[in-house]
């Protein structure tokens, strides 16, 4: 069990600060630090790693330094965003290198064992090159493991993936939580935390917005209000029908259509069909006009 | 042969880049073997051919695409973070490139110019050129792969430590020369091999103390610009 602590961290480029008196503590299990593009994220994880000082605070694992401590990557993991591999060697030989360079008393057995976790086997003695992207980040995610390492840090692992792949490397991240890791991987994307029981981490522009738990957080999500622009044959009776609606609490009616505030995604999202059907009314266009990430983290951050 | 070693040797050998280094020790040996045959007088040739090309651009030039490649290459591309997320001390990461750098910069430029001053002179100075041109491969080698920690151009600052310093500055201001690898490669071979080929200002014991300090100095700047190696942020 090992413990990763961020104690007033800042860090600024310049006049650029990037992260912003930060402190948390990482236990065992799956964290997910959120934000959108531009909030830090990389910065932190950096810090995390070792691979950048705090201009102000400090960063410990189980009370040493990550900073100059080419030590703590006896326990520690990293996976960066950059997707950055030897294309020259093959997935084996990649994570052997890793077991080797980490001086393990059986490298190939360590070896074998994760990119058996990855399920990379099928694949393992061909040049990483020739590799999808998804099998790429699972070959990194095995060199990062083959120390069996106690804290893992993965940057937008899920960058390019697809839903199948996330999917697995979803359950594996949650197979080592369970196993008393200290997992912490970051995200811009909302929705990958859908599938993460554990804490969430939210950053929005160098600072911890919200933290705690992935329930409350989605919650916090689902429920915001959502804005839809609608189009139909009859918007004046639509818009009449639809005010009686609880999930909406506001309808606007101009020359190019309906904008809809609901309270209630799912619920609004049921309703509308019915009651354009009990009507009579045909809707041409529904189009959600408010998903930005921005948006949605400022709404968080509100919360 | 350690991990790390086996790894810069394939990322060297396994890029494109490496092609650059054959022509110019071709270039060389071709020279050479031309003006042997045709029978011009080897203290004609010999000058331009041995220092001119050899020891002025070859070695430097070839050391400075490997040294600069051992660690900035994979310092652009972001593979260094492998290397770096291990419980290695960090001078277990720039020995052994260092040791690649050296050894095969020594090896492609030793080759030709033994060949060459055996064409020019005698064995002995064959031999003496291949063994200063090796100790010049170790200091340059050592001078350009901090260059790689230190900037995110060491290419271009090579380039000019050896075009503008050492060879044209050189050239003007002769005080220039007790800080140019250069001039200790020359005096170290003319000093095994006395010929009135090589000449140089620089003494003998002031060649080997710089090459020495230059070797050692830069090896132990990369080591601890390694320890505190920072991974800017990727805007993406």
């Amino acid at each position: 069990m090992s413990t990763l602590s961020l104690t007033g961290v800042s860090r600024w480029y310049g006049n650029v600060v990037a992260v912003n008196d930060i402190s948390m503590a990482l236990g065992p299990g799956v964290t997910g630090l959120l934000g959108p593009n531009g909030a830090g994220k990389t910065t932190l994880l950096h810090m995390m790693a070792g691979f950048l000082a705090p201009s102000r605070g400090t960063v410990t694992l189980d009370d040493e330094p990550t900073w100059r401590n080419p030590d703590v990557y006896r326990r520690l993991g990293l996976v960066s965003e950059r997707e950055a591999v030897q294309g020259f060697l093959t997935a084996y030989e990649f994570v052997l290198a890793s077991a080797k360079l980490h001086r393990l008393a059986d490298p190939a057995a360590a070896a074998r064992r994760a990119i058996d976790l990855v399920e990379l086997e099928s694949a393992q003695d061909r040049r990483i090159g020739t590799y999808s992207k998804g099998m790429r980040q699972r070959a990194r995610v095995a060199a990062a493991l083959v120390h069996d390492p106690q804290v893992l840090l993965l940057d937008e692992p899920f960058n390019g993936m697809d839903p199948r792949q996330r999917l697995h490397m979803m359950q594996l991240l949650h197979t080592l939580g369970d196993a008393g890791r200290t997992i912490l991987f970051s995200s811009h994307i909302l929705e990958e935390v859908e599938q993460v029981s554990g804490t969430v981490q939210v950053m929005v522009a160098g600072r911890l917005a919200a933290s705690g738990d992935f329930r409350t957080i989605r919650r916090l999500m689902t429920n915001r209000p959502h804005v839809f622009a609608v189009r139909s044959t009859d918007d004046r009776a639509l818009a009449v029908a639809l005010i009686a609606e609880p999930s909406v609490s506001g309808v606007e009616l101009d020359p190019t259509g309906l904008t809809v505030r609901a309270g209630d995604y799912g619920a609004f999202t049921r309703a509308l069909p019915r009651i354009a059907l009990k009507q009579g009314i045909r809707v041409r266009q529904l189009v959600p006009s408010d998903e930005s990430l921005e948006s949605v983290f400022s709404y968080l951050v509100e919360a | 042969m350690s991990t790390v070693t086996w790894i810069t040797a394939r990322g060297l050998f396994g890029r494109r880049r490496f092609l650059l280094l054959l022509p110019l020790p071709l270039v060389l040996l071709g020279l050479a073997v031309l003006c042997r045959s045709l029978g011009v007088d080897p203290g004609e040739w010999g000058p331009p051919v041995l220092v001119g090309l050899g020891l002025a651009v070859v070695l430097p030039v070839v050391a400075l695409i490997i040294g600069t490649g051992v660690l900035g290459a994979e310092i652009d591309d972001g593979t260094v973070v492998h290397i770096l997320t291990k419980p290695l001390p960090r001078w277990q990461i720039v020995l052994p490139k260092l040791a690649v750098a050296a050894g095969v910069t020594a090896v492609t430029v030793a080759v030709p110019l033994y060949v060459a001053g055996v064409l020019a002179d005698s064995v002995r100075l064959g031999l003496a050129l291949a063994v200063a041109a090796a100790l010049g491969a170790l200091a340059y080698s050592a001078l350009f792969l901090a260059l790689s920690l230190v900037t995110r151009r060491p290419v271009l600052l090579g380039l000019v430590y050896v075009l503008i310093w050492e060879g044209l500055l050189g050239n003007f201001v002769s005080g220039t020369k007790v800080l140019s690898i250069q001039q200790y490669v020359i005096a170290l071979a003319d000093r095994i091999a006395p010929t009135g080929l090589l000449e140089t200002t620089v003494s003998v014991p002031v060649a080997s103390v710089m090459t020495a300090l230059v070797s050692i100095g830069f090896t132990v700047l990369a080591v601890d610009r390694l320890r505190s190696f920072s991974v800017a942020g990727e805007t993406s």
